[in-house]
């Protein structure tokens, strides 16, 4: 990507990131309370915590599916909090690749067209677009299974067709929401190397779960608890982002 | 670029649908049941309304009929027998109606009286029961007789009273099966009358039943005569035989044809026409028959009829949106993840909006064309089967095809809507 070297250092950047729902009459809950953090180009950051920690109300924000009542949330560099719903699908399209813990394939598509979903939705020609696509399947290791539907494939095939997808339209991040959830630890293991892999090939990744082993890959990770930052530990030193 | 995108929202449409095939194909069915029957309903109903017109045509729009008809009180009288036994009965039209007619009402182009008499005819041992139609030459003008071989009556042949006939093709072909009709005479009553023409049969059998009234007009086995000869050889007491007894009519004539200069001129004719003629008749022994007014009458109920058909048609393809509406709402519902990937990954609201719109079109367009297909097969069965006339018109195609496709936009609309409105956050979630 060509403008990546004008991108600003911060590739995800909240301030007093706020989102409260209103249930009826006075009933609100905070889901989150003022978050502050910041993800750099090529991190690796896991969130943990327990359910109702706010967790995925943040990953949720994170992927523009969802706008937050309060604070700021600056993605690559524009402010996204206040953008309206046809904003935010143009933006989820060209700057965020989901990874979902139940793969959310599209049934009645081969593994080709589930791969070819987002650049649909950006308008490309989608033959113009084929050769890109059997790259990825490669990548992933489905190169010759490109015409198997989703119920063909096993729970750790489908769930790399998925990786395929969310790199197709190259994003900024990619968000994985309990990726090996529904995976027995030995595929659970191969498509976490494959997450790994993207990230030493740049990729920047925001990955939610449950599991410490899981997070234990991640450069750190951050644990929330009652809708803010709990506490952040560092596994390891992140990659120097280049100089911007 | 948009139209590539389209045809790729269409063929995901197809693959959608096709992914329940049972259930995309019963939900069509309402739509093609409903297309269907607009088709066959209006084919039907055009096909019964031709023939009727065709008929009505064949008496000429610019003609008014004048018939004799027997006076009811006379005819109760006959029948019970307290009547003047062996009296000959008068009424009907006389030639100094037909000359008043062309004397006094504006507009008239022509007056051609006719007699219509009861007779059988023969060649050699061959009988026919036939109607002898005693007239002038501009019969055949006025109309429409179109001769097949031959010539139609002249005015000579009216003036010399001669013995010359004009058949219909039917009657030759029955008493001449293999002879040449033109070579021979045929025998009415004790005359002999040499075949001159031949003239096209202008109705069919199933149509005089359609047509009613309208006996005496040039249906098949006619025998048309000169006015004149009919006068002298069948005479103005015309007496007709029954068990024991007889009964004798005395008939001038028993049909004015009165021709117009156009069909404005028939319109204020017919008043002028039923006062004159009341002036001159104490007995209500004729009536009027004007073709133009049946026509109209005809096509008004015509459109009456349409309305009927296409209201009932309307119904069963509301009802048929109705389904529509119904199954992809249920789809909308079952699919609610998949609408929360496609918005995850990018997808705007209009896009969703698109997708299942795009869908409802298809299925309603598909059971459209399917509909158009068996609509336009179920006349040609019925007519076959039923022996009605049944005319498959441009417009009811085409009306009914583009209901079905804005039932699919209507009824789709709000199940897409529905889609598109979902919150992607819970749409996700949904299982």
């Amino acid at each position: 990507m060509a403008s990546l070297a004008s991108q600003p250092e911060w590739m995800i950047r909240t301030v007093g990131l706020q989102k409260t729902y209103v249930l009826g009459g006075e009933n609100r809950v905070h889901a989150l309370r003022g978050v502050d953090m910041g993800v750099r180009r090529g991190d690796y950051m896991a969130i943990m915590g327990p359910s109702g920690s706010g967790k995925s109300t943040m990953l949720n924000l994170i992927g523009c599916l969802d706008r937050p009542t309060g604070g700021q949330y600056f993605l690559g560099g524009d402010d996204v909090s206040q953008m309206d719903d046809d904003a935010l699908s143009a933006i989820r399209g060209e700057r965020i690749g989901f990874i979902f813990q139940s793969y959310n394939l599209i049934p009645q598509l081969t593994v080709l067209e589930n791969i070819q979903v987002p650049l649909f939705y950006q308008g490309h020609d989608l033959r113009k677009t084929l050769n890109r696509c059997r790259e990825l399947a490669n990548l992933v290791g489905l190169g010759d299974r490109l015409d198997h539907r989703p119920n063909q494939l096993s729970g750790g095939q489908q769930q790399r067709v998925a990786i395929a997808r969310s790199l197709v339209n190259d994003p900024l991040i990619i968000l994985a929401d309990e990726p090996t959830g529904n995976l027995d630890s030995k595929t659970g293991a191969e498509v976490l190397d494959l997450i790994d892999r993207l990230n030493r090939e740049g990729k920047t990744i925001v990955l939610v779960t449950h599991d410490d082993k899981v997070a234990a890959r991640a450069y750190r990770v951050i644990h929330m608890k009652d809708g803010v930052i709990d506490r952040e530990v560092i596994n390891r030193p992140p990659p120097t982002p280049p100089a911007s | 670029m948009l139209r590539l995108q389209l045809i790729a929202i269409i063929r995901l449409g197809i693959k959608s649908l096709m992914l329940h095939k049972l259930r995309s194909a019963l939900t069509m069915l309402g739509i093609i049941f409903g297309v269907c029957s607009v088709i066959a309903m209006l084919a039907i109903g055009e096909g019964a309304s031709y023939a009727a017109q065709e008929a009505i045509k064949k008496l000429g729009s610019n003609n008014i009929l004048i018939r004799s008809l027997k006076p009811p009180e006379a005819a109760r009288q006959q029948q019970g027998g307290g009547g003047p036994r062996g009296m000959s009965l008068k009424y009907g039209l006389t030639y100094a109606d037909g000359a008043r007619l062309q004397a006094t009402i504006p507009g008239v182009k022509r007056v051609v009286p006719s007699r219509i008499i009861r007779e059988n005819v023969r060649f050699g041992r061959t009988e026919v029961p036939c109607q002898v139609i005693g007239t002038l030459p501009f019969f055949a003008e006025v109309t429409g007789v179109e001769l097949v071989r031959g010539r139609f009556l002249s005015d000579l042949d009216e003036r010399h009273q001669n013995n010359i006939c004009v058949i219909t093709a039917g009657l030759a072909q029955r008493l001449f099966p293999t002879e040449d009709p033109l070579q021979h005479s045929v025998k009415v009553d004790a005359f002999y009358y040499r075949v001159v023409g031949i003239i096209r049969e202008t109705g069919k059998a199933e149509q005089r039943t359609q047509a009613g009234k309208m006996e005496g007009q040039p249906l098949d086995n006619n025998v048309y005569i000169p006015l004149s000869t009919s006068r002298t050889r069948f005479g103005e007491v015309l007496i007709r035989r029954t068990a024991g007894s007889f009964e004798a009519e005395e008939v001038q004539l028993h049909q004015i044809t009165v021709q117009m200069q156009d069909t404005a001129a028939v319109e204020t004719a017919d008043p002028q026409i039923k006062t004159l003629l009341r002036r001159f008749h104490d007995q209500n022994d004729y009536e009027l028959i004007v073709p133009l007014e049946l026509l109209r009458e005809a096509e008004a109920t015509k459109r009456r009829f349409n309305i009927v058909l296409g209201s009932i048609a309307a119904i069963s393809l509301l009802v048929g949106g109705i389904g529509i509406m119904n199954i992809m709402l249920a789809n909308v519902t079952e699919r609610t993840r998949e609408i929360g990937v496609r918005r995850a990954l990018g997808a705007k609201r209009r896009d969703i909006t698109l997708q299942f719109l795009v869908e409802t079109v298809v299925l309603s367009i598909g059971g459209g064309l399917i509909g158009v297909l068996v609509g336009m097969l179920t006349p040609v069965i019925v007519s076959m089967a039923t022996d009605m006339k049944t005319i498959v018109t441009l417009w009811s195609v085409l009306v009914a095809f583009g209901i079905s496709g804005a039932v699919g936009i209507v009824f789709g609309l709000y199940p897409a809507r529905a889609a598109a409105m979902l919150d992607p956050i819970e749409a996700l979630r949904h299982e």
